[in-house]
């Protein structure tokens, strides 16, 4: 098997590493390399534990989910009824929000920790199976997840009685087809049913009550199972003492645009900040060029934009929210004095315009609307008011005052997150989230492009006066 | 014994919930959604994908609400919202009203606006939501999007797609409701469409409901495209007599002619859906080929038009020449097809001449014994642990009565177990699927079901369904066979379905065999030895329905006279001496009774074509030819009289009960079927035992006289399974003959994995070549061989 190279910007270093311990090794993939470095000794002392010892332990330890929401996985598993079976675990690994790829990197690097972590997960929550959802693109995550699930299977860590104890637990692996939506858990549960993928309504459909096949079901973010083995080998103290109170560990992030080493990169949570991520020389080093920072999404394209006032802020999901916006998916898209602020934003509408799944009006609609606005005004052919209109949709799409972040410069409060929505998922806002914080942040650039509209005095078309 | 005393005020409802909707206190019950909550509290939601009858989607955003919540008001989307005690629901507020005129003006952004040659505008819910909680004017200046303009879907329905606002109220439909997932959701976002699957047309026997439900022009059908605008249209309330479920109608007219059906929702029936033959054959009523005068046969066999008043004295004459010789020298064949006035005023007439031969059925029924056993409704049949269903094909024969068990079946309230010679529409719905060859059902009970079978019927309450699941097997041995589920499930109830629009209504009159006399197979045979004298066929064609065709012809020929009532020209009425022309469905009032013995009213909404009369009436100037005086004046006197003399009909006394959901008709105390050893009714290897029964498109007027069904029969053929084919040594399309005692009929043949091995499924009344020449009402099943053409 060929070696892989590091991600760029990977910097191997005395940081903690939670989750990327093994990705020094060119084999890190590999069942060998895994076992060599403590692979599959977290799942043997959980299964020495009580289940709901291990669950307290996870639950003490909290561990955000870091797929978007941020929902402590602990609390998350205590939300299933008891007594229903059978019950699932679906993890997804449908990573598609833009400027992610923290996930694909787990997963291609380290199928075992995941494995291990789906693991102890179904032992601990008391799940009878595991559904792994793997993006359709992700090629090689597919590949190396597969082999390592033949080998853990072969080697009797997943199965039937997992290593000698009475717990039994399958993994059964599910190629999405590429939807963006389907990262939305309850569109995946539907598209793991064999459906189109649509998002359902909660309530009704809160996987962890009515979930896949009508069962309750806990979805889980593929690096929040990756914590896991780390967390139970070295203990709930261990892991709390990385990071802050209310976010303990770390956390990866993927970095992407205008800064000098782009990559993931594995930051502590709730103390490093935007600053040291974008600037510390362990990181990615500054901008490009020496250029300055113009503005930067803190939490994956759908999130509302921050720039150098908001530098300063901790990942840290309460500091980040009052601010005007959200830590989601951890990736952050860096936009230099350079950037043409429409285009940029035009770029993230027309994403979200395209992935619409067409369910609901104000986002099947909605979202090509604002998507031909933004063209003509990007395109020097829009008028003034179509700068009115795109906030008149937006509004549609999201009631009320949309989040967004201070500015000194312009006189601009915070509005804090979140909104307020007309629609089921959260695609529909985004497609207005890179709107909103462009025209509010930027109105000038959108200005100068527009056409003022002319005003014909009625006495020049020779209307009677 | 504790009682509930209504004016108690303590007594309180567990399940009660009470919530303010804009300030008003609203009573609900656990589990009701906040926009059905609102309905009944006249606070008006606006909606698109809501529809009460099928599960909520949540999809078009436009029932947004704001409720009262830990963290301020949040905006809810009020059809997928339960309500919750103390609840507080605003429908108004600013934010609210923002919110729903943002999705109307989306919903509108992309949908032309081209009402004016829209057949939905006028009774459009987008037209009129726009009016009522829309923005007033769009802001949306962009190119709309484009598809073809109506592309066909199926025969009958057209899909414009620029219409559509993806409300998935029709896919929702087609896969929840009717089972038929032949049209779904295809592409995504903004070129989000609903489409079929190639090459495969949504050829469902409810896809008119689609029409029906689409809150937008987007889907049309066939017979109502461009014939009349909504505000044209005149309309009465009644009851379809396609066939016996009765499902509540609206009948619409334009410049007295009909244009449109639509299904009315009532709890007991048909919950608002028609089948696509009830719903479209209106058609026929239309239709050029209708009996519009009286005619006479003359001397050279033609037909000659006459007036009333010279066909009714021949006819009173035959009659009484006939009578002068005895009472039995006449009978009366039919009468199902009409209202339950036409069949009293014939019973009355027929007990005013002495004429015990009578029969509503048509040797194609059960013994009217199935009303004397315990009955069920068909509410009651469907609250049942267990429904057991010894019957046709429902989805072929009463397709909203299928609707109804698989609505249960799917949602599990009931097992369904089903015991029938063919896989049926139900068959996937089934909890069992008892499979016995023709003529072996009592005895394959009688040997024993499946314990599990046992378990389920012997642990609750039961329905059974009961009907003739094979036209070419007896009656008695479907009578047997329900003997012997009666034996091991006493408690169950039981739902007959007898086909004929009015079967149940006809035969409660009094249009059934008097004192022992003859019924329909034993009329004709008489007939056939010269002994009936005067046969008056009462809107029945037994050369068509019959399922012996040489009885029939046998039967009509040699009769002396034949007096027909009817309203086409059918083969049998070609034979008749005197033909009176019958007022249709539509052109008259009255009262008609459904498979479970629910008494409702049809109503007149047309004039009838040309001198034609309602079935009563004649009977009545008949009576009076022949010096009787019925003392029935008007079809209000026939329908007092009816629930005066008739101790069934005593509820049809309240007329104002019988509008809308109609009244059940009194019960008759239960008896108990007596069980007998059924015949071995063994099967020679060689031969193929006829399974049949009708497709819901045959050659009945109903389909044959409708332009848009017509060509949705399928044709007679004959059906084997694929390995028997190789037996036979032809390949699928090829024509056999199918060898029968009686006769010989030639079929093309094709093949199917539902019939069972060694059976052969015949459609019936099928264009084409007759089966029912092979029929014979008097064997308990039809053994036949098939070879190849020599």
């Amino acid at each position: 098997m060929s070696s892989y190279p590091h991600a760029p910007g990977f910097v191997a270093g005395d940081r903690p590493k939670v989750v990327t311990s093994r990705f020094e090794y060119t084999d890190s993939f590999t069942i060998d390399r895994y076992l060599a470095t403590d692979g599959y000794t977290a799942i043997r002392k959980a299964l020495s534990k009580p289940a709901a010892e291990v669950h307290d332990e996870v639950k003490g330890a909290t561990v955000l989910g870091r797929g978007g929401a941020g929902f402590p996985a602990g609390t998350k598993w205590g939300l299933t009824p008891q007594n229903v079976w059978p019950r699932y675990l679906v993890v997804n690994g449908d990573e598609s929000e833009p400027g992610t790829y923290k996930d694909r990197l787990l997963m291609e690097r380290d199928p075992h920790q995941l494995i291990e972590g789906c693991l102890i997960a179904c032992y601990a929550a008391g799940l009878s199976q595991c559904f792994l959802y793997i993006r359709g693109e992700m090629a090689l995550a597919q590949e190396r997840v597969a082999t390592a699930l033949n080998e853990a299977y072969a080697a009797g860590y997943v199965g039937k009685n997992v290593l000698g104890s009475k717990f039994s637990v399958d993994i059964v692996l599910h190629w999405g087809a590429g939807a963006y939506v389907v990262g939305e858990e309850t569109a995946l549960i539907e598209s793991l049913e064999g459906n189109r993928g649509m998002p359902r309504l909660k309530p009704p459909f809160f996987p962890a009550a009515n979930g896949l096949y009508g069962q309750p079901t806990i979805v889980n973010n593929v690096e929040t199972l990756a914590n896991l083995p780390w967390l139970i080998n070295n203990g709930v103290e261990a892991y709390t003492a990385i990071g802050t109170k209310t976010s303990p560990g770390t956390r990866m992030v993927a970095v992407s645009g205008h800064v000098k080493r782009p990559g993931v990169y594995e930051i502590i949570n709730g103390i490093t900040t935007f600053r040291d991520l974008l600037y510390g020389e362990e990181f990615c080093g500054g901008i490009r060029n020496g250029n300055s920072l113009k503005a930067f999404v803190p939490g994956g394209g759908s999130a509302p934009w921050f720039t150098p006032d908001q530098l300063d802020l901790p990942f840290e999901a309460s500091q980040v929210g009052p601010a005007g916006s959200m830590l989601g998916s951890g990736a952050i898209m860096v936009m230099d004095e350079t950037t043409d602020i429409p285009a940029a934003a035009l770029t993230l509408t027309h994403f979200y315009a395209h992935e619409s799944c067409g369910k609901c009006t104000p986002c099947r609609e909605g979202g090509t609307w604002l998507e031909r606005i933004l063209t003509r005004v990007v395109n020097g052919t829009g008028t003034d008011a179509d700068l009115q209109q795109l906030i008149e949709v937006g509004t549609s799409i999201c009631p009320g005052d949309f989040p967004h972040a201070s500015n000194e410069a312009l006189g601009l409060a915070a509005v804090p997150f979140p909104y307020k929505m007309t629609t089921i998922c959260f695609v529909g806002p985004s497609a207005y989230a890179p709107i909103h914080s462009a025209l509010t942040l930027f109105r000038s650039e959108f200005e100068a492009r527009v056409t003022k509209r002319i005003t014909i005095p009625v006495t020049a078309v020779g209307v009677a006066q | 014994m504790t009682t509930v005393d209504p004016t108690n005020t303590t007594h309180v409802d567990p399940n009660a919930v009470s919530l303010t909707i804009n300030g008003k206190s609203v009573s609900a019950r656990k589990g009701d959604l906040i926009i059905a909550a609102a309905d009944k509290a006249n606070e008006f939601i606006p909606r698109f994908c809501y529809h009460p009858r099928m599960a909520p989607a949540g999809m078009c955003r436009q029932c947004l609400v704001e409720v009262e919540g830990p963290r301020g008001p949040m905006m809810v989307v009020s059809c997928m919202t339960p309500v919750a005690e103390g609840q507080v629901v605003r429908t108004e507020t600013e934010q609210v009203k923002k919110a729903q005129e943002g999705v109307l003006e989306l919903l509108l952004a992309n949908h032309p606006l081209d009402c004016p040659v829209c057949d939905k505008g006028g009774e459009c819910p987008l037209q009129d939501q726009a009016f009522s909680h829309g923005p007033g004017e769009s802001r949306y200046v962009e190119e709309k999007r484009h598809y073809e303009k109506p592309i066909a879907i199926s025969d009958n329905v057209f899909l414009d797609r620029e219409r559509c606002i993806l409300c998935d109220r029709c896919t929702r439909f087609a896969d929840e409701v009717a089972g038929d997932a032949l049209i779904s959701f295809t592409s995504r976002g903004n070129n989000t469409q609903v489409m079929t699957f190639p090459d495969e047309p949504f050829s469902s026997y409810f896809s008119g409901n689609t029409v029906q439900i689409c809150p937008v022009g987007a889907l049309t059908a066939k017979p109502y495209r461009f014939k009349a605008r909504p505000w044209d249209l005149d309309q009465v309330e009644s009851t379809c007599t396609t066939c016996s479920v009765g499902c509540r109608t609206v009948v619409q007219s334009s410049r007295d002619e009909l244009v449109r059906y639509q299904g009315v929702d009532i709890d007991p029936v048909n919950w608002g859906w028609l089948c696509d033959k009830g719903r479209f054959n209106f058609e026929a009523i239309n239709s050029e080929d209708r009996l519009s005068t009286p005619y006479l046969k003359d001397a050279h066999g033609n037909h000659v038009a006459t007036t009333w008043s010279s066909a009714l004295e021949t006819a009173a004459r035959m009659i009484r020449t006939s009578l002068a010789t005895s009472p039995e020298s006449v009978a009366i064949i039919g009468g199902a097809r009409g209202t339950n006035e036409d069949a009293f005023a014939w019973a009355q007439l027929a007990d005013a001449i002495g004429v015990d031969q009578r029969d509503a059925q048509l040797a194609d029924g059960l013994p009217a014994e199935v009303f004397s056993l315990a009955q069920a409704t068909i509410d009651e049949a469907m609250a049942a642990q267990t429904i057991i269903l010894l019957a046709p094909d429902l989805k072929e024969e009463l397709p909203v009565l299928h609707l109804r068990i698989r609505d249960v079946a799917q949602k599990r309230k009931a097992k369904v177990v089903e015991i029938t010679s063919r896989p049926t529409g139900l068959t996937p719905s089934a909890w069992k699927s008892v499979m016995v060859e023709p003529g072996k059902a009592a005895s394959t009970i009688r040997a024993g079901l499946d314990q599990s079978i046992l378990k389920q019927i012997g642990s609750g309450t039961v329905s059974v369904v009961v009907g003739r699941m094979n036209l070419a097997e007896s009656a008695e041995s479907v009578v047997l066979a329900l003997a012997e589920i009666l034996h091991v499930a006493p408690q169950a109830k039981v739902l007959p379905v007898l086909r004929r629009g009015n079967v149940r209504g006809a035969i409660t009159a009094g249009l059934t065999p008097q004192r022992g006399a003859a019924d329909t197979a034993e009329i004709l045979a008489l007939a056939a030895a010269g002994k009936i004298d005067t046969l008056v066929l009462l809107g029945s064609d037994p050369l068509s329905d019959v399922p012996d065709a040489d009885l029939a012809r046998r039967g009509l020929a040699g009769a002396r006279n034949i007096i027909s009532i009817d309203t086409f020209m059918t083969p049998s009425t070609s034979q008749a001496d005197v033909v009176l022309p019958a007022a249709a469905y539509g052109e008259k009032n009255g009262t008609t009774t459904n498979l479970e013995g629910r008494i409702s009213n049809i109503a007149q909404k047309i004039t009838p074509a040309g001198t034609a009369r309602p079935d009563w009436m004649i009977a009545v100037e008949l009576a009076s030819a022949l010096g009787k005086d019925l003392g029935l004046g008007s079809v209000e006197d026939v329908t007092a009289k009816l629930a005066k003399t008739v101790a069934q009909f005593a509820p049809a006394a309240d007329t104002k009960a019988l509008r809308h959901d109609g009244v059940v008709m009194n019960r008759l105390t239960p008896i108990t079927l007596n069980r007998a050893e059924a015949p071995a009714n063994d099967r020679n290897s060689y031969d193929y035992r006829i399974v049949s029964f009708r497709k819901l498109y045959d050659s009945g007027i109903s389909t044959a006289k409708s332009p848009s069904l017509v060509t949705l029969a399928i044709g007679a053929t004959v059906v084997v399974h694929p390995l028997d084919l190789d037996r036979i040594g032809v390949q699928a399309g090829a024509h056999v003959q199918v060898i029968g005692e009686k006769a010989t009929v030639v079929l093309p043949v094709s093949t199917s994995e539902d019939v069972l091995r060694g059976t052969a499924w015949l459609p019936f009344n099928q264009p084409g070549n007759d089966a029912r020449e092979m029929f014979d009402v008097n064997a308990t099943v039809v053994d036949v061989r098939i070879e190849k053409l020599s």
